[in-house]
């Protein structure tokens, strides 16, 4: 079908577009080459998170004490929740691959049914994001931040104390919290138990925390948001935010676009056209966000 | 290619389970990071993380040359497409990621 497209062009004379040297069509060829300014515009992305991340080597949130929690589940599963997103968005890969398969065969019925699908699971990527993010934003432990904005966790028995636990408070009754820094310094110092691990992961003793949190804590910080970051340096929650927030916003701009194709394959735009090329285009962009989301998935959870 | 052409599917779902093989794998990997892909460094950073770096591109490239077709196209679209990347991609991430570790040691 590109094919008779093709043999089409090729009846006019050269220097009316009859020669097709890359023997791909004029529509195809625009997708590729918008999809190239695009993997350079998210490779600068990923290279600036690469420099930051190098800058402040010793000081950089590790991802696996940050994306920690499943829905409905309790205790930490970390990589599990990015796992699962994975694969909806490579299933949803498939479908796409199905449904333009379907097309070269003009089987429209087929081609509405994967199409339907694949928009099924690009939304049920963007609502884990909306959790992935819900969650981010609301923070897990809380920690304090100090004079110098390096960010340190409270720690019992080795494993990270939450905050909300030490001001006997409920991390998820759905209100709004705010803890004052002698408040916590107070009860904090109440329990022998409990020490900090600071920005740099080395481990102070209880009276030692008390006496550094003295001289150094500056305010109790809950949740991420572009200017404080409970999990550490607030760099990484501006990449995190901007890295996923332009890939979730490339993968909302591809729903649209198979919401249309549908629309326009169940309407018999394409059965009238003669081909379902358009299929294969919208396809090409929604490889590419997947093929995005395998790189984000490496740089930005598993490394 | 003649497969995709008599209307046989079986090469998508081949495609799926390795992409899906080749996750799981990964997030086996970062869940239990075996002792000797964490403590030996290599280039600067561990050798898991080379680890998942290749096996990224791997997928990468399934993705790239079977779903998106680009493997069948005429070799010199191929190589249109996929030489601006090799280039100027490497030689962003060497620049910027060596002056990240030079900002390190200035800090």
């Amino acid at each position: 079908m590109a094919d008779t497209l093709i043999q089409n062009d090729m009846k006019a004379p050269a220097w009316e577009g009859g020669d097709v040297p890359y023997k791909a069509s004029y529509g195809k060829m625009m997708m590729w080459f918008f999809l190239i300014t695009d993997t350079l515009t998210f490779s600068a992305f990923l290279a600036a998170y690469g420099f930051s991340r190098f800058k402040y080597e010793d000081i950089w949130p590790v991802p696996e004490d940050v994306f920690t929690h499943f829905p409905f589940l309790h205790g930490e599963h970390p990589l599990l929740f990015v796992a699962l997103m994975t694969f909806i968005l490579i299933m949803s890969s498939v479908t796409m691959v199905l449904a333009v398969n379907y097309g070269h065969k003009k089987e429209k019925n087929k081609v509405i049914m994967w199409l339907s699908l694949t928009i099924i699971g690009g939304f049920m990527f963007l609502a884990s994001q909306a959790w992935e993010w819900g969650h981010f934003i609301h923070g897990d432990s809380g920690a304090i931040q100090l004079k110098n904005t390096e960010v340190v966790h409270v720690y019992n028995d080795s494993h990270r104390y939450s905050i909300y636990d030490i001001m006997g408070a409920d991390s998820h009754d759905g209100q709004h919290h705010h803890f004052e820094l002698n408040n916590f310094q107070e009860k904090f110092s109440l329990n022998s138990d409990l020490y900090i691990r600071l920005a740099n992961r080395t481990f102070l003793n209880h009276e030692e925390s008390i006496e550094y949190l003295n001289t150094n804590a500056n305010q109790v910080l809950l949740g991420a948001n572009l200017k404080d970051n409970e999990y550490g340096h607030v760099l990484f929650a501006d990449y995190f935010f901007f890295i996923t927030g332009f890939h979730g916003f490339h993968v909302f701009s591809g729903v649209v676009l198979l919401i249309i194709l549908l629309i326009n394959t169940i309407k018999g735009t394409y059965e009238r056209r003669g081909h379902y090329e358009m299929v294969e285009k919208i396809g090409l962009y929604w490889h590419f966000v997947d093929l995005v989301w395998v790189f984000v998935f490496t740089f930005f959870y598993l490394v | 290619m003649s497969d995709e052409q008599n209307g046989s599917n079986w090469w998508i779902w081949k495609v799926f389970w390795i992409l899906l093989g080749l996750t799981a794998f990964e997030v086996g990997l970062g869940m239990y990071k075996p002792e000797f892909l964490v403590e030996t460094i290599f280039l600067g950073t561990k050798l898991l993380n080379h680890v998942f770096i290749v096996l990224t591109l791997i997928k990468a490239g399934y993705i790239v040359l079977v779903f998106m077709h680009l493997g069948f196209e005429k070799s010199s679209f191929k190589w249109t497409i996929l030489l601006p990347a090799f280039v100027l991609v490497p030689y962003l991430l060497f620049i910027i990621l060596s002056e990240g570790a030079h900002a390190y040691l200035m800090l």
